[in-house]
């Protein structure tokens, strides 16, 4: 623990030995390319393949019409709604996919979509999620029975009644709108697969790019079980992922149609789509309307807390959440603070854009909900004149007050709140930065300062409240020894560049004494990995690390049996030290994990098992609760409006640390993809539902040149319940970032009358701001 | 329709028949079959595909094979030797400059011709320099202590420390 090893994996990574999905060839290989629709709702009147089908090398093209034969052409989502697979009448969203070519090459392939001639009859797309909602709004899903309307679920949590009452009854209430725009997580590595049906066995291999391989296996059992692909005939194979952030979670329809294919003509199907292919039809993330109310005293006591959101989910609910859990966990939007009443609600439409949302590397809709509770109590701050550290420092839940339980039903398990922000505060010398801004505001120049301090909820999750289709949301780990004392671990967990395979070593090492560099370990393959939710929502530290642990731990116990049978002495007389157990008294008597490992299988106690190996299916008891204390320093051209990240500091506290430089690479990691959404990311659509920026050339991801250099550090409260004290910490700084961008960006033009503005917060709409304050003449 | 080109690929010659068409990156992965070099994108944004075309970083997808011809290639599989991994591997191994890896061959190629041409680059070059290359995973910090890790041992001087800094 606490040792920043250098990564088991990194070897094959830099010398170009990775194994991604696109680098499996396999003999016979086929090649699938996706035709899509070019407008975002319209009718199919036809498909013509005649000239495709004429293409040198392109062998069929599939349509939803061949798909209907199998009973293959819809499927269900994470979210028990359904989805087309591929259509028979109608496209409900651009770049969806209509017809796939299948041919003996990728440039094959390529030309047989080119050729596909289809007519489409364009209808009249919704894509603003309020006009969906109008009683006049036409309804899009006429696939469902009796739909009348294109509103999805509503959603509550809190109080309703004791919110409304302190809301009446309070000094100071403040109000504002804001939109968590529409982002997509661009892995570099898109999405593909390699579906290779063996007609002699009957036996399905899927390569794909997936977190959740072992879900998926029994996705793929349920739906295509009636064709007779049973579970034990599936084998599916994630290999190296090129990036996840939640986009490798759902299924996509490609992936349906590449094994449908396989399974007809018995041949290996690639299927690897274009960067632009996934940003414009892979899942999107966020999307939230949200208005966002806090209601507080004069003095600066906060007392409650009001949210309503509006959730756009795109032509269906494609959400990657625990299936009772609608919005995910955005019921965390009360935030680190201490007061007892809150209300939420949330309505989801359906409107003509791309399904969805994923996480995009956040723990189901925790970025949403911080953004919310961090914007409106900087606004908070702002309306009663009082500094926002000292105002969150004045209603932060105090060290010992945990476990809290949070107005909508959480129980927070740890967190040292004060300490985090004042560390912030030391490093990033917020008292003089004060100081500074007043100096420059008095010379016309716009700088500002941002906070957010935020508390995350990772590690889905207890059994009792969390599952996917079903399907507990616990997590496992194997742990098989050697003779000479060299383990293999395997998890049910998926990595797309966490390093697993060195944090686990590493557990493993701490728990059993043998040394990490002796730890192979193996995930993502389900015909040897033990059955395990997959890798998303910081999850995997939180459930299969722990039950690395406990299952460690059982080693242990079967190692302390052993000794005693070696050593001649009873079990008590034993002590554990890291890598051997000792007689107490007599430290010289003592037996090495490696030498009990090897009388496991050579001079087991009668009687005994023989062998070392233990599993572990962990349902943790609850969910752990990082949280994390952050600073933004922005200066902001006035001429230009350009704003430019002076400094960043961020704090974290994930518990205790197993590999400190993969927590830090993680977290500049997160704090990335949290700049990302605050001031470049957003898909745009027009009203046509045409997407405006669906490449790389204009979808703005950022290099090195935006990205500052990030100054980061912890504070270590240990979980109570999490067999070694650790929590999740991938997905913090993306949740934490973004509003202390925005608080610091607002921070900057709050003397102009500025309360709020929308993420992106790019040069323009500082610009015009500058402009319509009369700061630009 | 079809023409033959020969390459110099990581030292050793290789002849080959492909299409007019077919981008230097595909012909590298599917039919050298060398898959260290990963594509990305399909606008020359993301830099995954970068390689050494005569020392030159090049994003091999906006190259085709044929225009390869005659041409000295460096790819991620060419980086080290014998004696080693190269400095900018070594680099990226012991400054955690790489999380899932996939950007990580190009990235670090593109390092190399940075450093060639400017062994001692400021934070701020580095920066600039590798602004073509994508990286979804790190956050960028790590890969600038990479290079500049790269950059002393290719000096010869002093290495600076490769554990992580916590304020």
């Amino acid at each position: 623990m606490g040792h920043s090893m250098k990564r088991k994996e990194d070897a094959r990574f830099i010398q170009g030995k990775g194994h991604y999905v696109d680098d499996i060839h396999l003999p016979g290989m086929l090649h699938m390319d996706i035709v899509r629709s070019p407008y975002a709702y319209a009718k199919i009147k036809s498909i013509n393949t005649e000239e495709a089908l004429k293409v040198p090398g392109v062998l069929a093209v599939v349509t939803g019409r061949d798909l209907e034969k199998y009973n293959l052409h819809w499927m269900p989502t994470i979210m028990s709604d359904t989805q087309m697979v591929l259509p028979t009448d109608t496209v409900m969203y651009q770049a969806q996919e209509v017809a796939a070519v299948i041919a003996t090459d990728r440039y094959a392939a390529r030309d047989g979509k080119e050729a596909v001639i289809v007519e489409y009859e364009p209808m009249k797309p919704i894509i603003d999620p309020y006009k969906a909602l109008s009683p006049d709004a036409p309804v899009l899903r006429t696939d469902k029975p009796g739909k009348t309307d294109n509103h999805i679920w509503h959603w509550e949590a809190g109080n309703k009644e004791a919110t409304d009452k302190v809301f009446a009854g309070a000094d100071v209430v403040v109000k504002e709108q804001m939109y968590i725009p529409r982002i997509h997580v661009a892995s570099i590595e898109t999405c593909g697969c390699v579906a290779d049906y063996d007609k002699v066995n009957n036996h399905l291999t899927m390569y794909m790019t997936t977190q959740a391989p072992h879900a998926i296996r029994t996705v793929i059992a349920l739906v295509a079980g009636h064709v007779g692909l049973t579970e034990e005939k599936i084998r599916v194979v994630s290999p190296d992922i090129g990036g996840g952030f939640g986009g490798k979670v759902p299924v996509y329809p490609g992936y349906v149609v590449a094994i449908a294919v396989s399974f007809l003509v018995g041949k290996p199907v690639k299927w690897v789509e274009d960067r632009s292919e996934n940003l414009q039809a892979d899942s999107f993330a966020r999307d939230y309307h949200i208005t966002a109310e806090m209601a507080g005293t004069r003095e600066g006591k906060i007392l409650a807390t009001r949210f309503k959101v509006l959730a756009d989910h795109g032509y269906t609910d494609a959400s990657a959440n625990p299936s009772k859990f609608p919005t995910g966990l955005f019921s965390i939007g009360t935030g680190s603070y201490n007061y007892g009443t809150a209300f939420m609600e949330a309505d989801a439409v359906y409107t003509n854009k791309p399904p969805g949302g994923v996480a995009y590397r956040c723990s189901f809709r925790v970025t949403e909900a911080v953004h919310a509770v961090e914007r409106i109590t900087d606004r908070f701050a702002l309306e009663i004149g009082k500094d926002p550290a000292q105002l969150r420092m004045e209603n932060f839940i105090k060290k010992e007050e945990f476990p809290w339980k949070s107005p909508t039903g959480w129980e927070y398990d740890s967190g040292d709140y004060h300490a985090g922000l004042r560390k912030a505060m030391d490093v990033v010398g917020y008292e003089a930065l004060r100081r500074e801004q007043a100096e420059k505001r008095q010379r016309g120049e716009l700088m500002g300062i941002g906070i957010s301090t935020f508390t995350e909820i990772v590690g889905a999750g207890p059994s009792k409240d969390f599952d996917i289709l079903g399907i507990k949301m616990f997590d496992s780990a194997e742990i098989r020894v050697h003779p000479t004392g060299k383990a293999i671990a395997r998890f049910g967990t998926k990595s797309q560049g966490q390093g697993h395979e060195t944090t686990y070593a590493q557990i493993v090492a701490e728990e059993l004494g043998i040394p990490a560099e002796h730890v192979q370990v193996e995930e993502g393959d389900t015909d040897t990995a033990p059955y395990g939710l997959g890798t998303y929502a910081s999850r995997s530290t939180p459930t299969a690390g722990a039950a690395a642990a406990v299952a460690a731990r059982k080693l242990r116990d079967k190692a302390r049996k052993i000794a005693a049978h070696l050593l001649e002495v009873s079990e008590e007389d034993l002590e554990w030290e890291p890598g051997k157990f000792t007689v107490k008294g007599a430290p010289e008597k003592a037996k090495t994990i490696q030498e009990i490992v090897f009388a496991a299988y050579t001079n087991h106690p009668q009687g005994m098992e023989a062998g070392f190996e233990a599993t572990h299916y962990y349902d943790p008891p609850n969910l752990t609760f990082p949280s994390g204390a952050y600073i933004c320093v922005v200066d902001i051209d006035k001429e230009t409006g350009e704003p430019k990240i002076r400094r960043f500091v961020a704090i974290d506290d994930c518990g205790n640390i197993i590999n400190p430089m993969i927590v830090q690479g993680q977290v500049h990691g997160g704090l990335t993809q949290g700049l990302a959404p605050a001031m470049y990311e957003q898909l745009i659509y027009d009203e046509d539902g045409n997407i405006l920026n669906g490449t790389f050339m204009d979808y703005l991801v950022p290099t090195a040149v935006e990205s500052p250099s990030w100054e980061t550090g912890h504070t270590v409260t240990p979980s109570p319940h999490h067999p070694i004290g650790a929590k999740g910490v991938g997905e913090s700084p993306t949740v934490g970032a973004p509003p202390a961008i925005a608080n610091a960006i607002v921070d900057a033009l709050s003397h102009l009358g500025v309360t709020h503005i929308d993420i992106p917060i790019t040069p323009i709409k500082i610009w015009k701001i500058l402009k319509q304050k009369g700061v630009i003449q | 329709m079809k023409k033959e080109i020969t390459v110099t690929i990581n030292g050793e010659t290789r002849t080959a028949t492909v299409e007019p068409r077919m981008l230097l990156a595909h012909f590298i992965r599917e039919q050298l079959r060398l898959t260290g070099t990963h594509i990305g994108c399909d606008t020359s944004n993301c830099g995954a595909c970068t390689i050494l075309v005569n020392g030159k970083s090049i994003k091999s997808c906006t190259m085709l094979a044929i225009q390869a011809d005659g041409k000295e290639i460096i790819t991620v599989e060419g980086l080290a030797t014998v004696d080693g991994l190269h400095p900018i591997q070594e680099g990226f191994h012991l400054n955690h400059g790489l999380h899932c890896g996939y950007c990580t061959p190009g990235m670090m190629l593109r390092a190399v011709e940075l450093l060639a041409g400017n062994p001692n680059p400021s934070e701020e070059e580095i920066r600039w320099g590798i602004s073509g290359n994508l990286c979804r995973c790190t956050g960028y910090n790590n890969i600038v202590k990479a290079i500049q890790y790269a950059g002393a041992k290719m000096r010869g001087e002093e290495l600076p420390s490769t554990e992580p800094q916590f304020v």
